[in-house]
């Protein structure tokens, strides 16, 4: 939206315009600007406030169960003063908000929502200049309160004071805010704001979005990773009435009035793929991704070798969209963290101007890192311009888990020495492909060497909640335990002797004393973990009860302790922290794509298990509310510890130490190995 | 093909056109536009279909229309007639029982229809009721004491 259209396209009242000063730019793909805007636009938000007294704000972020739409209302909330009830959040829509790189990497509680804090700040000081003027009284004798302003008996709504008004203010990032010990609203638990269109089922997802006279598109995917097609005879599918058969190179695809023709007409497709030898596959991966691997370090059989599977997001909703042109402009209603990113993809594709291409993105069935890409919508869109009506393109589960990307696989090679107090001295680690996030120990260690090292990997990979800090944590805290062992002292006692860092003991201790982790009681059977944790502004630390019963692993309580600086909504806090311990579960213990001949051979919910309710623990959650640190993001790190505190459990149950990751898909060993490892202990 | 030309859903028969063979819920989403019943995998694995059949959660993913003519359909739209909120429904955003939402549907008809059948569930029976279901925001520990709350609650379950 252009500033000049704020009012036409808005009415009148105030508008609150932010301009990101800050020289922290978000990491990520996609260009800032298109071709022909003349200038970056440093806007990251803007606020209205209408002659209704709907205060409505406009960001680039998007909701994707993270619980930010509820957040953001706070922060309104908090600064404006104004209901809940009052307030609008228009968030990841390419042509009413303005540009965000996208929601990922724990960013929008650091970075969105003190601007959006300052924007409602700002438009109550223009609140107050309004009811000063309009009283004839000084600004200090008015107060200004739920939705209203008052002055000496005399009151006012937000929108009789905007009334007839067109005002905007530019604020920078800069303004002062209302310090966390004084919050009203933000730091509570306000429920999700859009909760009852969920559970009535009214929210439109953009699986569910129709357009009058859309058609069903399907897409032939290649037999295989890299197959290229060879010859197509799609003459049976073009006899069907209303089918349309789409050939452009490689991209075959369909579309009919309803996915029932849709289907027909995929199955009546006639494709010779020309296949590619496959360079790996599940099982001999961890060799390639080593031999593969850039700036290798000189092999030192010393170091001890974990592993981690590939896996896959598996968001319930799978990637959808809806394509629509009109011209050569493009209209698309997708699930992606990356609204203007796959602005940016639609418009290179189809060389089009980026002002021509729209992209809403209704509140979305989960990403976890698994949605940056416009997969679906750049199908949706090419389907949708040869046929010349909007077209709808609904993945489903198998081509989700197939053509999307995956969570990086990864060796990790790691050494130590410690000397007989406990110190560790010397550190080593070596990442093989898993990625860079959480690489660095957060234990005050005198002489380390860590290093991540690319390779060519077998299968697309990407953002997975938290990236590689799972695969970093669950190495090294698992590692941790076992220098531990190797010195005699207590898993506890050994991470509180190694910290020099206040935060991270204060978790240790928090998680410790809740699991009572000193009076813990050894029973045949059954073992108890811990590790602890930084990444993205969060440290946590998290204790975990396993019993093994004939190897068949059952966690049995977790508690987690978490902190982020200010605590911006307990309850939705708790809800992440859980729901990262509970989705860890699977990635822990079970989860793992498998593939062969480029082929993904389990992408099923009925091969591929994810945790279910009888796979969860007791969960328990400890928030370390620090009012004096500034909120960083939850929605990632709470996921790293759980798999680290679940290995060490299991050793501490059976002595079997489970460096790969998933670490019991078939249960732990057999029986009588497993006592009998316990028994050389 | 055999067609169906009428469904009883949420109260109301419903005219449709349909191949008897198609799935109810490709009938349900893309016919009725009764879009709170979601697809999570085709295979009766997620139960994000779950609608009531004459009271019985069952997936429609795996359900024929032509299985199906005849019999009371409820699907989450008509969960909560003239407004008001199932207790199941209340119990649910008063227990912060979701995250993205998309299983959420199918969860609270699965536990509409388990209630019905055992009230007073203990947290063993409402594992093993719900085991079924997925969620993979891990909200199971809240979806757990979003139905013992509504068990406590009763009502019209």
């Amino acid at each position: 939206m252009k500033r000049r259209d704020f009012f036409k396209v808005l009415g009148g009242g105030i508008v609150v315009l932010i301009v990101d000063d800050s020289d922290a730019q978000e990491a990520g793909g996609g260009r800032r600007r298109g071709f022909n805007e003349p200038s970056p636009t440093a806007l990251s938000a803007w606020l209205h406030i209408g002659e209704n007294g709907i205060v409505t704000v406009y960001t680039g972020k998007v909701e994707v169960g993270q619980n930010a739409r509820t957040s953001l209302t706070q922060a309104v909330a908090e600064e404006l003063r104004a209901p809940v009830a009052s307030i609008r959040m228009v968030m990841g829509d390419t042509a009413l908000t303005p540009f965000d790189m996208g929601t990922f990497g724990s960013m929008t509680t650091p970075r969105m929502w003190p601007q959006i804090r300052k924007a409602a700040a700002t438009a109550r000081e223009m609140l107050v200049d309004l009811a000063a003027q309009k009283w004839s009284v000084d600004r200090s004798a008015i107060n200004i309160a739920d939705g209203k302003a008052s002055a000496a008996g005399r009151s006012a709504g937000f929108g009789e004071l905007t009334h007839g008004q067109k005002l905007t203010r530019t604020i920078s990032t800069s303004a002062a805010l209302t310090p966390a010990t004084e919050w009203k609203v933000a730091g509570t638990s306000v429920p999700k704001v859009n909760a009852r269109d969920i559970v009535t089922g009214a929210h439109k997802y953009a699986y569910d979005v129709k357009r009058p006279g859309m058609l069903y598109g399907k897409v032939l995917y290649p037999h295989s990773f890299g197959a290229t097609l060879a010859s197509l005879d799609s003459k049976a599918a073009e006899t069907i009435p209303g089918v349309k058969v789409v050939r452009e190179g490689d991209f075959v695809g369909v579309a009919a009035p309803d996915p029932q023709t849709a289907e027909q007409a995929l199955a009546a497709l006639k494709a010779d793929w020309k296949l590619v030898t496959a360079e790996a596959s599940s099982r001999d991966m961890f060799d390639y991704l080593r031999k593969t691997a850039q700036n290798t370090p000189t092999p030192d059989p010393s170091l001890t070798t974990y592993t981690i599977a590939y896996i896959a997001h598996t968001p319930l909703e799978p990637r959808a969209a809806v394509a629509e042109w009109e011209g050569d402009e493009l209209t698309v209603w997708t699930g992606t963290q990356r609204p203007f990113g796959v602005r940016s993809e639609l418009s290179e594709y189809f060389h089009v101007p980026e002002e021509n291409v729209h992209v809403l993105m209704p509140d979305t069935g989960s990403g976890y890192g698994g949605k940056h890409t416009g997969d679906a919508a750049l199908e949706a869109a090419r389907l949708a311009k040869a046929a010349g009506k909007p077209v709808k393109r609904n993945w489903t589960r198998e081509e989700e888990m197939t053509w999307a990307y995956f969570r990086p696989g990864g060796v990790i090679d790691v050494g130590a020495k410690v000397a007989p107090d406990g110190t560790i001295t010397e550190w080593e680690f070596h990442n093989y492909n898993s990625g860079p996030s959480a690489l660095n120990t957060p234990y005050a260690i005198a002489k380390k060497v860590e290093q991540h090292h690319p390779s060519k990997s077998p299968l697309r990979q990407g953002s997975y909640r938290g990236l590689a800090a799972t695969a970093n944590h669950f190495v090294r805290e698992s590692y941790m335990d076992e220098l531990a062992h190797s010195v005699h002292m207590d898993p506890l006692e050994f991470r509180l002797k190694n910290t020099d860092n206040d935060r991270l003991r204060n978790v240790i201790v928090a998680a410790a004393d809740k699991f009572g982790w000193r009076s813990r009681k050894k029973l045949a059977g059954r073992g108890f973990g811990i590790a602890a944790g930084f990444e993205k502004g969060g440290y946590l630390a998290c204790c975990a009860e396993v019993s093994v019963t004939n190897g068949a692993v059952k966690i049995v309580r977790v508690v987690e302790a978490f902190e982020c600086g200010a605590v911006v909504n307990p309850e939705h806090l708790r809800n992440q922290v859980e729901g990262a311990v509970a989705m860890g579960v699977g990635g822990a213990l079970f989860e793992q794509i498998d593939f062969a001949n480029n082929r993904i051979t389990n992408p099923r919910l009925s091969r591929y298990r994810v945790p279910r309710f009888a796979d969860m623990p007791a969960i328990e959650s400890v928030l370390l509310d620090r009012k004096d640190i500034v909120s960083a993001g939850a929605g990632e790190t709470p996921i790293v510890g759980i798999a680290p505190a679940v290995g060490n459990a299991i050793f501490d149950a059976t002595g079997q130490r489970l460096r790969s990751m998933p670490m019991a898909p078939r249960g732990v060993g057999t029986v009588a190995g497993t006592s009998e490892l316990a028994a050389r202990r | 093909m055999a067609r169906i030309t009428e469904l009883d859903v949420n109260g109301a028969r419903r005219r449709i056109y349909a191949d008897s063979d198609r799935t109810l819920l490709s009938v349900l989403r893309d016919d009725l536009d009764l879009t709170g019943t979601k697809y999570g995998c085709g295979e009766g694995q997620c139960a994000a279909c779950t609608v009531l059949i004459d009271g019985v959660p069952t997936r429609s993913c795996l359900t024929r229309v032509g299985a199906v003519a005849g019999k009371r359909i409820v699907t989450i739209e008509g969960l909560a007639p003239e407004g008001r909120l199932h207790p199941v429904q209340e119990a649910f955003i008063e227990a912060d029982a979701m995250q993205c939402g998309w299983c959420t549907p199918g969860m609270i008809l699965g536990a509409v229809g388990l209630l019905r059948k055992t009230p007073h569930p203990t947290e063993a029976e409402i594992v093993s009721g719900m085991n079924g279901h997925i969620c993979r925001c891990g909200t199971y520990p809240r979806v757990v004491a979003a139905i013992q709350a509504a068990s406590k609650k009763g009502g019209r379950a």
